[in-house]
């Protein structure tokens, strides 16, 4: 077992590195940086331009040496857990990210919960009533879920809680809290906020979840070991729980691999149109205005949540089937 | 079978019993394709969303006939008009297809137009007739249309945006550049995809440990971020067009790894299979045995798993052009229209701007339905 988990965890370094490769190529896509922006836009306004200021950024951060050149310095920074400056808040971006990746890591988390939650029992229904009318009920629910872009799904349910429910409009707490130590009622508002993005992020997972655990469950459930199970006199519950489910099981770990991405790509949107203090909207601003490195550090850190979580699932993977553990390693 | 049963003229067939009834051999002498035809038709939702699909793709050609109106046609006087009902009868007596007038007012309290149907005036509606003029496929000048609005009224099924457009019209020019997202994306995606799995899974050792570690990194990012980021690179001095293919390439380029990694698992399987050998031996090279000898053999799994990735890149484009970084105006897909719907207010004030939703949703069930049925159908033997 050791030696999977220290094998498992040597892969993941280059893969991480390769990330960290892209993620800093994709950031110096756009032509131009930061600094020239922000000049073009102080001229713009008719500003002076505090050269000297400039010319120290330029320096700081080399935006005058070649490409490999920056990579390097950034990538030696990560090492040392700083992440670069960002150019619009004008401070370390590890003081402007922490705490939206924590709100990042509590939405993805509990929208994961959630998804379990519901397709698991659903799709088990599904599956012991397969061509029944709650079985197609319940898929094509799954499917409208699927299909429907979470954005819109957000705004209409926004507007529910507002007219039904009287939350206020966007956010992730009710705006008194907004600079508060955590607190009790400051947890009861986050509750109160938090089940509409969860419930939105968490309709396009659903879905697939449902689907493959129904697949999985009916392929096991068509197995001879059942059917003698059966013959034997082993009541239908126990003869459901005891070894299929358990087998159907074992890909819906597997996928929190799938499912991680899913959700925070999903995460993404939906705090953008509700305004969530999560790293989505602060990303899309960050794209926009070319504040490199916040933007870069974003999808460095969301790509590493992916891959820890997909780290996380191999190892409880391997726990629970030891053709794993003694399969020498390979990845799923 | 002659009456008399007690003796039968005709010689004993030991083999009569094996003989096949002419629908069992009309069964087993099919084509593969045939009865993967056969058992797709039996998935009878699939084929209701592949006619429907059809339907959709083949309007695309003739957009400019379908919308009543012209896309970029703007009536200042009908701003935020809400939908107009269609009529069939008036005060009892049928008149065919019409809409009442209305009365505009602004409330000028809280300056809201409103507009009040006025049940007096009876405007029928036009069909095969000329209306608003446009350039058929942005080339021939022509005014024809499948229904036109009234003389002196207005045809606003949908309603109207911000702008005065009438929100239909929209819609189905819309899905020009909705639906060839997609497809577009998809071709790209699809031969990257049989490329590298191929070679992935055809050479193995290292060369296939580099295609998997690099589909492993690319499947780490989240794909939305990874879209946003992407496309905030494409320059906005571009012109739409150019940035509607620098789209369609993004989404191809992030969505093969999926394809890649089924076609690398079956060839595998497939190689050495005789018929793979065989081929090697008589010397063709790695690429005919690739795409002449085991690709076809598992190319229907191939589109059937195409038709499934499908909905996500039209849902990946809706939601790129929704937050300001995919396509912009003048292109104007469904994303496009549905970036009118950003804020609550239009929920509560204007609802009828989310309609470009509908044709998303429909779109995408309909390609998931789809692919579900060609998946069924790929393996007639199963």
């Amino acid at each position: 077992m050791l030696r999977y988990v220290v094998h498992r965890v040597l892969i993941m370094v280059p893969t991480l590195l390769a990330i960290s490769l892209i993620t800093f190529v994709i950031i110096q896509l756009p032509p131009g940086d930061y600094l020239e922006s922000y000049i073009a836009e102080l001229q713009a306004q008719g500003e002076r331009i505090q050269g000297d200021k400039i010319e120290y950024l330029r320096e700081v951060y080399g935006l005058d040496k070649p490409w490999w050149q920056q990579y390097l310095v950034w990538l030696g920074g990560l090492f040392r857990g700083d992440f670069g400056y960002s150019f619009e808040y004008e401070m370390p971006v590890s003081d402007v990210v922490g705490d939206r990746l924590l709100l990042s890591f509590i939405v993805s988390f509990a929208t994961i919960v959630f998804t379990w939650a519901v397709s698991f029992p659903i799709g088990v229904y599904s599956a012991t009533h397969k061509y029944s009318a709650g079985d197609h009920t319940l898929t094509f629910i799954g499917f409208l879920g699927l299909a429907t872009p979470n954005f819109l799904l957000a705004l209409v349910l926004l507007y529910v809680a507002n007219v039904w429910f009287g939350t206020s409009i966007g956010g992730l707490m009710d705006p008194q809290y907004l600079d508060q130590p955590m607190s009790f009622p400051k947890f009861l508002s986050i509750l109160e906020h938090l089940w509409v993005p969860v419930v939105v992020i968490g309709t396009s997972g659903t879905a697939g979840m449902i689907r493959r655990l129904r697949a999985n469950l009916l392929d096991e459930l068509q197995k001879p070991y059942v059917v003698t199970a059966k013959a034997k006199g082993l009541p239908p519950f126990r003869a459901l729980v005891k070894y299929p489910l358990r087998m159907a099981l074992n890909p819906f770990i597997a996928d929190i691999g799938n499912l991680l991405p899913q959700v925070i790509s999903g995460a993404a949107i939906v705090s953008i149109v509700l305004s969530l203090p999560t790293t989505g909207p602060m990303l899309l601003r960050a794209l926009q205005t070319q504040d490199m490195y916040l933007a870069g550090s974003f999808l460095m850190l969301l790509a590493c949540l992916t891959v820890v979580g997909v780290l996380l699932s191999d190892l409880a993977l391997a726990v629970l089937d030891p053709r794993i553990r003694f399969g020498g390693g390979q990845s799923r | 079978m002659s009456a008399r049963h007690y003796v039968n003229p005709e010689p004993f067939d030991p083999l009569d019993v094996e003989r096949l009834t002419p629908e069992q051999e009309k069964f087993y002498t099919a084509s593969q394709w045939q009865l993967m035809w056969w058992k797709f038709r039996r998935h009878r939702l699939a084929v209701i969303s592949g006619a429907f699909l059809l339907l959709m793709y083949f309007s695309i050609l003739i957009s400019e006939w379908i919308a009543p109106y012209n896309l970029h046609s703007r009536h200042p006087d009908f701003i935020h008009f809400p939908p107009q009902e269609i009529h069939l009868f008036h005060e009892g007596a049928f008149v065919g297809p019409f809409v009442y007038g209305s009365t505009f007012k602004l409330n000028l309290e809280n300056l809201k137009r409103e507009y009040t149907p006025d049940t007096t005036v009876v405007q029928r509606l036009r069909f095969f007739c000329s209306g608003d003029e446009y350039l058929f496929w942005g080339m021939v000048p022509m005014d024809f249309h499948f229904v036109c609005p009234p003389e002196d009224g207005t045809f606003f099924w949908l309603g109207t945006d911000r702008l005065g457009r009438d929100v239909l019209s929209r819609i189905v020019y819309g899905a020009r550049i909705s639906l060839t997202v997609g497809l577009i994306g998809i071709t790209i995606s699809f031969v990257l995809g049989i490329i590298l799995g191929g070679i992935s899974g055809y050479y193995g050792g290292w060369v296939d440990s580099v295609v998997q570690r690099i589909i492993e990194v690319i499947r780490s990012f989240p794909e939305l971020p990874l879209w946003m980021a992407l496309s905030a690179a494409l320059p906005v001095t571009w012109d739409p067009i150019l940035v509607y293919f620098g789209i369609t390439i993004i989404l191809g380029l992030i969505d093969w790894t999926g394809l890649a990694r089924a076609v690398r698992s079956k060839v595998l399987a497939l190689r050495e299979e005789d018929f793979a050998t065989a081929a090697r031996l008589m010397g063709a090279k790695p690429q005919r045995i690739i795409l002449r000898h085991l690709v076809p053999s598992f190319m229907s799994h191939l589109i059937a798993s195409a038709t499934l990735s499908i909905p996500a890149m039209i849902l990946g484009e809706t939601a790129l052009s929704f937050l300001g970084l995919g396509l912009r105006p003048p292109i104007t897909s469904w994303g496009v229209l549905l970036t009118e719907a950003q804020n609550i207010n239009v929920v509560a004030l204007y609802p009828w701007l989310m309609l470009p939703v509908v044709p998303v949703i429909l779109v995408v069930l309909a390609f998931n339905f789809l692919g579900d049925g060609l998946r069924d159908a790929a393996d007639p033997y199963a």
